[in-house]
């Protein structure tokens, strides 16, 4: 039967990381590395992959990792979401990490696992597990074209790249141009990849390494969710315990209570949904049910937790200095990273026999 | 970690090797159900984690699964927990924590056997989800208490031999102050039961008159004007067996409306077809939800979500059975019968769409409404300040109603 909970070994991890973000990923200097040329902290993401050993959590300790599963890797998702950390975990140390365990590259594997490189994954942020992507021509050795919506690729030191011809190629990020695009999710933000004849190592096939990273990615992204919405509600209550309107705490009006009961529900759904998910990748039993539900249903909930924080805060809530937008825009994006909401409804019908019309 | 699960493999052994002494001493198919049943409450195999002598062995909650699958695997015959629900899932925890001792050996057993249906007679015309301000009296005279009053909405009075009984013993006190819990016997003279047709069409919940009922003293659980607090242990036990129950995938009411999916590829819309997904997701996600919540209660580890599986639930009931009217078009328009009948059970999976739509109305009524328990988890759980009370430090006899 699946473990939803949470083991002692979890709950000790999510304190390791969660005192390392308290103390060096506010949401004031989140706010303020939006604004810079470094979007991305690179220093947390040393002291997460290096100093704490997370990137390798999903790899086996004879191939360079930690050996852990899919359950210690979504306690981690779950802290950086609370946090809307700008760092590439989920899509080094998860995508682009599942997309070598399926390919033949060992020296990559080991170079991701140890935090060493960043990996991408180079498929658009917003394809759907079994969704089709696009790929780059192959002409003897290099690479033509171009690939857009690649998230995190402005920090990835390789990119992992579907050619036309069927392989999944290993491009080092200094052999590309790396574009820019100005994103929705500030914390993690795409990027245009042009291939100009760019040299690529052919480390195996694409489809099944761009499915299996696909799926891991949006299994995972569920507990990414889930924190992300834990955070936005707790601290709505927060602010609603101490903001005064009316002589009385705002948190003290029927209509308000009702709307965060309501949200707590949805939270704690998700939390289920999630650590199934997550338990499912990592025994490899019901695993396509089980991601497609958490995806399914993620989605809405994180989205209306941070709509919710928005409309609670009043007009704080609109204000750039308020971390508020960090998680709506995180959680808008990702209502579409990895596929939609509907997307897994859709692949869920013909997993559960319910065809359409 | 190893220690540990020796330690519970050797209760399991142990459970089972009772279980098989049972089975031996009384052959499911020789043995008459009920004597059956009887010979397992005093094995101590009814429900393990109670004492011993009251039905169990004093054994960890989970532990019951395991007794379960021994009994079953070998055919033997088991009580009908929809029938007793309310005996199990209410009276019998509160009987436990607050009765006397002669109380609990005299009403446990034929409890749990299902000699003795239980209802509950707590909700009143005046007092549903203000349950403490409930009007029904209890006054002293001697050994007995004498009770007048009105109660409502109670599922199987028709059929209960004994209820538990929330009634006002002092109105000079605010309202959670005065109230005493009590015993009823259904076959008192002074009750009178009467069937309250509902919105179904049929009776399975009844009006209660007491007039003039005598409960003697040795009847009363928990102190004289103690009842509030008895009763919440009632409630909370109320609310954990709605939500802690294992169902597999389309246990609930997404099982029929899914069958008939697939069988009927004429009805299909692609609107129902999104609606019918976005639901089924939700239903599994609640059913993760109860999942969940079981093994948090099996690991000692109780969270909050009881309250708020209950609400899940009765939301998907509403809209599940609502779309299934819909999704069957002309048929839909029918009904399978409106008869005034007074059910021992309440079908919901057996019973069409329609009835099931009717009836799930009144999932986010019963057992404390939605509004209610969005109360609850906003003040218990998230801790939000309560809604100004104009009745506290007030005389029962002086609220407005």
């Amino acid at each position: 039967m699946t473990d939803l909970l949470y083991s002692e070994e979890e709950e000790a991890l999510r304190a390791a990381v969660r005192d390392l973000l308290t103390d060096h990923c506010d949401a004031a200097s989140v706010i303020a590395r939006t604004e810079s040329d470094a979007p991305h902290d690179l220093s947390l993401w040393k002291s997460l992959a290096d100093g704490m050993g997370l990137a390798g959590l999903l790899v086996p300790e004879e191939r360079g990792g930690q050996g852990a599963t899919h359950r210690e890797v979504a306690v981690v998702l779950e802290e950086l979401g609370r946090a809307v950390a700008p760092v590439p975990y989920l899509t080094s140390a998860v995508v682009a990490t599942e997309a070598l365990l399926a390919s033949d590259a060992e020296d990559l594997l080991a170079e991701l696992a140890s935090g060493r490189k960043i990996g991408a994954l180079a498929v658009s942020l917003s394809v759907a597990p079994g969704g089709a992507y696009k790929a780059v021509r192959h002409e003897s050795g290099s690479l033509h074209g171009e690939l857009t919506g690649i998230a995190d690729a402005a920090a990835a030191d390789v990119l992992l790249v579907p050619g036309e011809d069927g392989g999944l190629y290993a491009v080092d990020a200094g052999a590309v141009t790396v574009v820019p695009q100005v994103s929705l999710d500030l914390t993690r933000p795409l990027a245009r990849v042009v291939f100009d004849g760019a040299a690529g190592r052919r480390i195996g096939d694409a489809g099944p390494a761009v499915r299996r990273a696909l799926r891991a990615g949006a299994g995972l992204l569920a507990s990414e969710q889930l924190g992300l919405a834990d955070w936005t509600l707790t601290e709505t209550v927060r602010y609603l315990k101490e903001r005064k309107q009316f002589n009385r705490p705002v948190g003290g009006f029927q209509a308000l209570k009702h709307r965060l009961a309501q949200l707590w529900l949805e939270v704690v759904s998700l939390r289920a949904a999630a650590r199934n998910a997550a338990d499912a990748l990592a025994t490899g039993e019901d695993t396509d049910v089980a991601v497609a539900v958490a995806q399914a249903y993620a989605a809405a909930v994180a989205v209306h937790a941070a709509e919710e924080a928005v409309q609670l805060h009043g007009g704080i809530g609109m204000t750039w200095e308020h971390p508020a937008h960090l998680y709506l825009k995180r959680a808008k994006a990702d209502s579409i990273a990895y596929g939609t909401a509907g997307a897994h409804r859709e692949a869920l019908a013909g997993l559960v026999d319910l065809q359409a019309p | 970690m190893s220690e540990e699960t020796t330690g519970a493999d050797a209760a399991a052994a142990e459970l089972r090797r009772r279980a098989q002494e049972l089975l031996a001493a009384h052959p499911p198919l020789e043995t008459d159900q009920l004597d059956f049943l009887k010979a397992r409450f005093d094995a101590g195999l009814a429900w393990v984690h109670y004492p011993e002598g009251l039905g169990g062995l004093g054994a960890p909650r989970a532990l019951q699964a395991v007794v379960d699958a021994e009994l079953e695997a070998a055919g033997a015959p088991d009580n009908d927990p929809r029938r007793i629900g309310i005996g199990l899932g209410m009276a019998a925890p509160t009987v436990l924590r607050f009765g006397t001792e002669e109380q609990k050996s005299r009403f446990l057993r034929p409890l749990w056997v299902g000699e003795e249906v239980w209802c509950q007679l707590f909700s009143e015309p005046g007092a549903g989800s203000d349950l403490a301000a409930l009007g029904t009296r209890a006054v002293r005279e001697g050994d007995d208490w004498v009770v007048n009053g009105q109660k409502v909405w109670t599922s199987s009075a028709h059929l209960a031999r004994w209820a538990i009984l929330i009634a006002r013993t002092d109105p000079d006190v605010p309202k959670h102050a005065g109230i005493t819990y009590f015993i009823c016997d259904m076959t008192d003279p002074g009750v009178e039961v009467r069937p309250l047709r509902q919105i179904t069409g049929e009776a399975e919940f009844n009006e209660v008159f007491l007039t003039n009922v005598r409960i003697p003293d040795a009847h009363r659980l928990g102190e004289v004007g103690d009842g509030w607090r008895v009763a919440q242990t009632t409630l909370m036990n109320e609310r954990v067996s709605i939500g802690g129950m294992r169902i597999p995938r389309e246990g609930g009411m997404i099982g029929p409306i899914s069958r008939t999916w697939r069988e009927r590829p004429e009805l299909r819309t692609h609107d129902l077809h999104q609606r019918l997904l976005k639901l089924w997701v939700e239903a599994e996600v609640a059913r993760l939800s109860g999942e969940r919540l079981r093994q948090q209660l099996v690991a000692g580890q109780p969270g909050h979500e009881g309250s708020g599986m209950k609400l899940s639930f009765a939301r998907l009931n509403q809209e599940i059975s609502g779309l299934e009217v819909e999704l069957r078009g002309e048929e839909g328009l029918l009904y399978d019968d409106w008869t005034m009948r007074r059910p021992e059970l309440v079908d919901f999976t057996g019973r069409d769409a329609g009835y099931r739509y009717l009836r799930s109305k009144g999932n986010s009524i019963e057992g404390g409404t939605s509004e209610v328990l969005l109360n609850i988890v906003a003040e218990r759980v998230l801790g939000l300040p309560a809604e100004p009370r104009t009745d506290k430090n007030v005389a029962w006899k002086d609220l407005a109603r």
